[in-house]
């Protein structure tokens, strides 16, 4: 049995690995340092859960009980159903611009999700029991037991799909590409109702956070499928093709419409806020105009949106480097509108109206060493899974992967730069 | 005929509602309710709290649990001599870093006798609990008997969704059991073991802290949250979380 499998696989690997052994001395190097990076967040989690204590290694405590870790792994699971969502677009509901990057975000949308699993298993306290418990005791009003099942199925679905479309057989692709992008979404909604149903905090409670993590999601998919497709072209050193700038041209254009919503979203979201309670009052005060103003005017408004926005717009979707920049700089945004979303809605002590002496300021947040080791962690994971997947399924171009009979369009092999 | 009788007194229908009654009620519910702001800015009135605080009007005459474990904490009579907190500590062997229960303390500038005025928190053991809600893996439940808010250790998983959910602030890790721990009435270490008082309530010396059978009528807690005179009150009320932890004073 051994023996067959290693002669099936070995003809495979072999060349995979000297493909990313001949990838190039920059290459390695960031293989290298995204992997000590993944290394180094590993070994911080595990000091944390196992040896020192969150208590004393993450900078969460009970007034702020989660932070930057979980809003780390709603980064990267939020940019997984944005990649399923707008790579199905293409291959899945038919719209042929879309195809030639499909393979690739479905591709990421695995390695968003795993990131996403290795920072959150790093900072739930029993990831053991976790998976467990899940299964013999589960808890079928709990939004996070959904999050957490549905995440776990659409990544196997999404496993599957990519399994199809590097086989080439698309009916099947499409059928798991479906399921794929129901199981995300639902995902995707229930993790907004994580926060959306906690009626004890008013800056998170009600119906807006569902759909915004949807519509947002679409945002981040689309900024990370220019940033990764444009990255994956520099590392395999080859030109943009015609038809991968098209869907690229299309993507930005969905970037504009989506980010254009999001502003729209949030705009209102602060404008309802402000009329709410005193405690939504405050957290929205200090978003706006307290501790948090500079990560939400500076990083999440200008760098995350605005400016984003007026790059792709002077690239009119045509300028590859313009539109990186806008990708690099809404992913960047994003990671602290999640931040911000999960902090902020802790700040205000629970029992602040009550005038108390004990909860009469807003708690403070400062993520501890370990917490961004993890983070980095994850981010290096992200990175290391890109730059191997980009050799070891060479750079997911493969004619067959589409039949030509259901193809609307062609997807021509790439030309390598001189 | 009979509908255009203006008073249902004089048929002996005692059971039907006529506007003049509801009026009187409604009268006496606003003065309960001014009465109540006034004592304490978010306090309700008897009448509304029991209304508001458990999901049907059957609940006036009938709690959901057997007992219904309660407590009633008369506000005005803790003088923040923390003995409660002291035998809640070695009762229930809580760490430095946590607490089951605490006092909270509010500054009465206004006051011209009383400057301060000492809250006292704990679990609210709600009838419509968030923590439970959100638990992936149902390892804190609320007891069908009593309607505790009850842990089970071994399936916590720490991923302290449950923290976040509570909106009393009545939870935290436990380093030593490996989970998330709260009050739990002294149920593990009295209640079960034929106590029939929780350590906080015996030990305080004000008998600040009142505990006891909601659905028992001539039990202490039932008499107090059913008398008239003083108005009662849940904290975050508008959460709909449903506590069973009332406030009161005198």
């Amino acid at each position: 049995m051994a023996s067959s499998a290693q002669r099936r696989i070995l003809p495979i690997l072999k060349p995979a690995l000297g493909r990313v052994l001949s990838g190039g001395g920059i290459y390695l190097i960031f293989v290298g340092v995204f992997a000590l990076l993944t290394l180094i967040g590993i070994v911080a989690g595990i000091h944390a859960l196992f040896i020192a204590g969150t208590r004393h290694a993450y900078g969460t405590y009970r007034e702020i009980p989660v932070a930057i870790l979980i809003s780390t792994y709603i980064f990267f699971v939020v940019a997984s159903t944005g990649l399923c969502l707008i790579s199905s677009l293409g291959h899945v509901f038919g719209f042929p611009s879309l195809l030639p990057i499909a393979r690739r975000s479905v591709y990421l949308s695995i390695i968003t999700i795993l990131s996403g699993f290795l920072v959150i298993g790093l900072e739930i306290e029993h990831p053991f029991r976790m998976a467990i418990y899940n299964i013999l005791s589960p808890n079928l009003s709990s939004n996070i037991w959904w999050m957490g099942t549905l995440y776990s199925f659409a990544m196997v679905f999404l496993i599957i799909e990519f399994i199809f479309l590097w086989r080439g057989t698309h009916g099947k692709a499409v059928i798991a590409g479906l399921l794929g992008v129901i199981t995300e979404v639902a995902a995707n909604t229930n993790l907004g109702g994580v926060f959306a149903m906690m009626h004890g905090r008013s800056f998170w409670y009600g119906q807006y956070l569902p759909f915004y993590f949807l519509l947002s999601a679409l945002v981040t998919g689309c900024a990370f499928i220019i940033f990764f497709v444009v990255s994956a072209h520099k590392i395999n050193r080859l030109v943009i093709d015609e038809m991968t700038a098209k869907a690229l041209e299309v993507v930005g254009k969905l970037a504009v419409f989506f980010l254009i919503i999001v502003m729209i979203f949030t705009s209102w979201k602060m404008l309802t806020t402000s009329v709410g309670g005193v405690s939504a009052v405050e957290a929205m005060k200090a978003l706006v105009t307290g501790p948090y103003a500079f990560n939400f005017w500076a990083i999440e408004v200008l760098a995350g949106m605005i400016v984003p926005l007026i790059l792709l717009f002077m690239s009119r979707f045509k300028n590859i480097l313009l539109m990186f920049t806008a990708a690099t700089l809404m992913i960047f945004g994003i990671f602290f509108m999640r931040l911000d979303m999960v902090v902020v809605g802790q700040i205000v002590p629970l029992y602040y109206e009550l005038g108390v002496a004990e909860f009469s300021r807003l708690h403070k947040y400062t993520p501890s060493i370990h917490e961004i080791l993890v983070v980095l962690g994850g981010i290096g994971f992200c990175g290391l899974a890109f730059l191997l997947g980009e050799k070891i399924f060479a750079g997911f171009r493969k004619e067959d992967s589409i039949p030509a009979a259901e193809q609307t369009v062609t997807v021509p092999e790439a030309k390598e730069v001189p | 005929m009979k509908d255009n009788i203006p008073s249902g007194r004089k048929t002996g229908e005692e059971k039907r509602e006529y506007p003049e009654d509801r009026e009187r009620r409604n009268f006496l519910k606003m003065g309960l309710t001014v009465t109540g702001m006034l004592a304490g800015g978010t306090i309700i009135s008897l009448i509304s709290t029991i209304g508001k605080t458990f999901a049907f009007d059957a609940y006036r005459e009938k709690y959901p649990y057997k007992p219904h474990y309660s407590m009633v904490i008369r506000q005005d009579r803790c003088i923040d001599c923390k003995r409660c907190l002291e035998a809640c500590v070695s009762t229930n062997h809580v760490p430095d870093y946590g607490w089951r229960t605490i006092i909270l303390k509010r500054e009465l500038s206004a006051s011209i006798d009383q400057k301060w005025d000492f809250i006292p928190i704990l679990c609210n053991q709600c009838n419509n609990p968030p923590c439970v809600r959100t638990c992936p893996t149902r390892a804190t439940y609320k007891d069908k008997k009593n309607g505790i808010i009850m842990m089970d250790y071994k399936k916590c998983i720490g991923c302290k969704s449950c923290i976040m959910a509570c909106p009393y602030n009545a939870r935290y890790y436990n380093e030593k059991r490996s989970a998330i721990d709260k009050c739990d009435f002294c149920f593990e270490s009295r209640l079960s073991k034929g106590l029939k008082n929780v350590a906080c309530a015996e030990a305080c010396p004000a008998d600040a802290r009142v505990f006891g059978d909601l659905s028992d009528p001539g039990d202490r807690v039932f008499k107090l949250i059913h008398q008239l005179q003083k108005p009662v009150w849940v904290l975050r009320e508008e959460v709909g979380a449903k506590p069973n932890i009332f406030y009161m004073k005198g």
